[in-house]
């Protein structure tokens, strides 16, 4: 493209090429001299003993190079890092482990031991040659009752399952509560589970680990998201230094925050790197991915909501139940406390808001961040929450937002759970998504339907989120983002960035940001990001930061260097600095345009020194670690329609209009696609997934034959809007929309699904099953 | 170990002489022996659909047939697909329509997509929804994958050009 790409516009990908062909690097596709395969052996049970291991038959099996066991990896191998360890018993070791299992399991597939063979399908012969002497025990799946005094425990040294619980006094609520029954008004009190999810990027994870003796170097490739993360936290597990460890990301086919983490596979495979001298690779099957990488979501939310008979809500008291599963992985024990409970609130202004939790281990598969970590449970809740108080008093739910959204001249706005939200319409954003949906006509063909005997719903949720993670404080390591820019003489400009975009785009959007700064054309910018070796440290792609944190980074060091150019340029016209413009690549004094000099020229110039005065440095390099002084609240209004056929109980969503604000759109082609696959992940969520366990810590859901995933034709297109505010934030104007769909639509549905069948609340998955059921209960 | 078993595929138009156990998968000989590794493996189970590609001009998961059974076959994946620099229709579309993100669905997407579009030139938004029931997106929610086929299908009623190995058996 010979002209700049600026922002705002729809520009396909520059990522696409390689994808569209199969000319990408995904891990599985990198193959290296003398590598060996890993594979790993898996508990089958829930909660067991194990007496002892006989890995001989394995060893000697030929092609087999090594078998490991906890064993092998005492003092040699840390535990799985923990980000954020909160105090209490979490801080004194409950929940953590080393990366295989010792002396007992705690979740099916929890790992046991490794093969190292010379190719995938002799590392898997060998593996089931493996014999371990399980004692099984009983599992707790119920997290209900894991909590309870007396349960069975995971870790009976520690006497209990809670790693954490958070109970502050309820005199305030209880009074705000008292006091609106007092004035004649409601309280409505309801149990929602938000089931436990598989996130399921359609590339499961792998690992390529290769050491190399002669300068005790390991390079790692990992399907993950977090290069430096990942190195500086598996250096320590190691004991290697920081700088003798690489890591370098392949493309990855989708995370969802289910890469956002540092695993067993990863350690192990730079283990047996190092023991074996060769390297190693792993690649997860689906049915591991099922069981072994983490799962998403898993509360069960106590809400009881005071509202006037006017429908103004006075008081919110929310209970969380957090199913962690059976050990701490990287955010694990932070999801619910950290993004649920703040969150709570919605987008209402509501004056007294109480919060508790506890936060608990299962023999299940461990919990963590999958899009949206924990903000997706809030909406939920509160939206059902309007919705409950709408029935309850029989009132229009668009109504009652109306009466309780925190008005534009309220901010910023202290919420009554103590996060700030810095600016929002949020009545503007219903408006719209009323409109675009024709609500009136909606309603008066809900009417005609339901007098002919049809089950149709209309369900909205007026989400609120918190992203673009994030200033200081919020986890000790700081979730800053690294830029560092580099003018070539050629005037080429190499963007190295501490990001970790797998699928959304940001090659493209930050080519775009340098582009549009400099006013060059897109194919004079290269973003290169992923390896630890050539970036400056970074935090990674999750928590919609990639544009958020990311993009400024990038955009403050395009400032540094155009201030630098104007220097140069100043001189070499023989101009005063201030008098200097840089616009479509040309630098030129203004009132005196034919005196210019082009980007190119001044890059030459930078890099080759004898043109510039001793006072300027020559080079045309920086670095910018930048960090938000605050988080991002982007919010919005999605409304969607179903129809439950009487007779089988199946749903069917006919329309979907979603109005979206994440402020300046910096590609909007690619805002739609985020939106678009959020939106789905989430209805997911609502129609057809669920992770099931027997009562015995059986996966029951193990292969893709069981978990539901949403297909083409289950789905509707999706009517989008946006509205637009730049955030104050950062420089860009842009708040994050990664996660927005999924925070946004499980409430929509579950919604238009209670009110198709008239009933106050249905949980997720809203399988035909058992929506008839609840129809022919009636 | 079992006795290795001797085939002959023609993989995009390139005839290949192996020597395979009988219980190696097709998707495995594809990415692992002769070197293509833009057929991408996301199941075990038959259900995902990323492992998509012609033989003898016919779509298959190739994650559930054996290389064996390639034997005397035509395979085109998606290396194949369009003449070397160029792209097919499909390829555009989806460039065009921003019918990926990640990427690692795409491949399988896209020959599933050859073949509905083969067999219906003119399919409406229903009938490719239910056309790519077979094949799981996690990333894009399928609207711009749709959009993706509608722009490939068009342009396809004036392109002619085959990708090699589909033959017409």
């Amino acid at each position: 493209m010979g002209v700049a790409a600026m922002l705002g516009t729809s520009i396909k990908r520059r990522e696409d090429p390689r994808l569209i062909t199969g000319q990408a690097t995904y891990v599985d596709d990198i193959k290296l001299p003398g590598m060996l395969h890993m594979a790993v052996l898996r508990s089958p049970y829930g909660h067991a003993r194990i007496n002892s291991i006989n890995t001989d038959a394995a060893r000697q099996y030929p092609g087999v190079v090594a078998v490991y066991t906890a064993q092998d990896l005492k003092g040699v191998v840390g535990n799985i890092p923990i980000a954020a360890p909160l105090p209490g018993p979490i801080s004194e070791g409950l929940g953590r482990r080393g990366p295989l299992a010792e002396g007992k399991v705690r979740f099916y597939g929890d790992p046991v031991a490794v093969v190292i063979a010379d190719d995938r399908y002799t590392a898997r012969d060998a593996r089931d040659l493996i014999e371990v002497d399980y004692e099984p025990l009983p599992a707790v799946v119920d997290v209900e009752k894991a909590m309870q005094p007396g349960a069975l425990l995971l870790y009976e040294e520690f006497g209990t399952n809670v790693t954490m619980a958070i109970h502050p006094p309820t005199e305030d609520i209880d009074k705000a509560f008292a006091q609106t029954l007092a004035d004649g008004g409601i309280v409505v009190k309801q149990r929602i589970v938000n089931q436990r999810l598989a996130p399921n990027a359609m590339e499961t994870r792998g690992v390529v680990a290769e050491y190399r003796k002669v300068d005790k170097t390991l390079t790692v490739w990992s399907s993950s998201q977090i290069p430096h993360f990942l190195r500086n936290f598996l250096a320590e597990q190691l004991g290697l230094p920081q700088h003798q460890v690489r890591v370098i990301i392949p493309e990855v086919g989708g995370g969802f925050g289910s890469k956002l983490n540092i695993y067993p596979e990863e350690a192990l495979a730079s283990f047996a790197a190092v023991k074996t001298g060769h390297p190693i690779k792993w690649i997860e099957d689906r049915s591991e991915n099922l069981a072994a990488t983490i799962h998403g979501r898993d509360q069960i939310d106590y809400i009881e909501v005071a509202a006037t008979r006017e429908g103004k809500v006075t008081g919110l008291k929310v209970h969380v139940v957090s199913d962690l599963g059976a050990y701490l992985q990287f955010f694990t024990d932070v999801i619910a406390i950290a993004f649920t409970l703040p969150m709570v609130s919605g987008c209402y202004d509501i004056p007294a808001i109480y919060t508790s939790c506890d936060t608990v281990l299962t023999n299940k598969t461990p919990t963590d961040a999958y899009r949206g970590a924990g903000r997706p449970e809030a909406a939920h809740l509160i939206e059902r929450a309007m919705d409950l108080v709408a029935k309850e008093l029989g009132k229009d739910p668009a109504e009652v937002r109306k009466i309780n959204f925190v008005r534009p001249d309220q901010f910023p706005h202290k919420m009554a759970t103590g996060a700030v939200y810095d600016s929002g319409n949020y009545a503007g954003a219903l408006e719209k998504a009323l409109q675009n949906i024709g609500y009136e006509n909606l309603r008066a063909e809900q009417a005609q339907k339901r007098a002919e005997g049809k089950l149709m719903g209309i369900g909205f949720s007026s989400y609120v989120e918190i992203c673009g993670f994030g200033p200081k404080g919020t986890i000790p390591q700081g979730l800053y983002e690294s830029a560092r820019m580099r003018v070539e003489q050629s005037g080429t400009v190499m963007v190295y960035s501490g990001s970790s975009p797998h699928g959304q785009g940001e090659e493209t959007t930050f080519a775009q940001i340098v582009s549009s700064e400099f006013g060059i054309p897109i194919d004079n910018v290269l973003i290169i990001h992923g390896d630890t070796d050539s970036t400056p440290e970074g935090r990674g792609t999750y928590g919609s930061r990639t544009t958020a944190v990311g993009g400024p980074a990038i955009y403050q060091a395009a400032q540094r260097l155009k201030e630098k150019m104007r220097q140069i340029a100043a001189h070499l016209l023989e101009a005063n600095v201030s008098d200097v413009t840089l616009e479509d690549g040309k630098l030129s004094v203004t009132g005196a345009p034919q005196k210019s000099v082009s980007f190119n020229e001044v890059a030459a110039a930078a890099n080759t020194s004898n043109a510039l005065p001793t006072s300027i440095e020559p080079g045309l390099e920086t670095t910018v670690f930048w960090e938000p002084e605050a988080c991002t609240f982007p919010f919005g209004t999605h409304i969607c329609v179903v129809e439950v056929d009487k007779d089988t109980g199946e749903a069917e969503i006919t329309r979907y209009v979603a109005v979206d604000e994440c402020g300046r759109q910096l590609n909007p082609l690619l805002v739609e696609g985020q939106i678009h696959g959020g939106i789905t992940q989430c209805i997911g969520q609502a129609m057809v997934e669920g992770v099931i366990y027997s009562e015995d810590g059986q996966l029951l859901t193990g292969t893709l034959t069981d978990y539901a995933l949403p297909l083409a034709h289950e789905l509707p297109s999706f009517e989008l809007d946006h509205t637009v505010t730049p955030t104050p934030v950062n420089p860009l104007g842009a708040k994050g929309v990664g996660e927005a769909g999924t925070i946004a639509s499980s409430a929509a549905v579950a919604n238009a699904i209670a009110d198709a069948l008239g009933v106050a609340h249905v949980d997720m998955p809203f399988t035909s099953e058992r929506l008839w059921k609840i129809i022919h209960q009636a | 170990m079992t006795m290795k078993q001797a085939i002959t595929v023609t993989v995009n138009g390139q005839q290949h002489r192996s020597e395979v156990e009988p219980r190696m998968l097709l998707v495995h000989y594809l990415r692992d022996v002769l070197d293509l590794t833009g057929t991408h493996i996301g199941c075990d189970t038959s259900q995902c659909g990323a492992c998509t590609v012609l033989l003898n001009g016919e779509s298959v998961k190739s994650c559930t047939v054996l290389a064996v059974q390639a034997d005397g076959c035509e395979v085109t994946t998606i290396e194949g697909l369009a003449p070397e620099g160029g792209l097919h229709p499909l390829q555009e579309g989806f460039w065009e329509k921003h019918g990926l993100q990640c990427g690692f669905c795409t491949p399988g997407m896209i020959m599933a997509s050859y073949a509905l579009l083969k067999n219906n030139p003119n399919p409406t938004e229903a009938e490719i929804r239910k056309g790519l029931e077979g094949n799981i997106c996690r990333c894009t929610g399928y609207q711009n994958i749709v959009r993706a086929v509608q722009y490939a299908a068009e342009r396809m009623q004036t392109t002619a050009a085959e990708p090699i190995g589909t033959g017409g058996e």
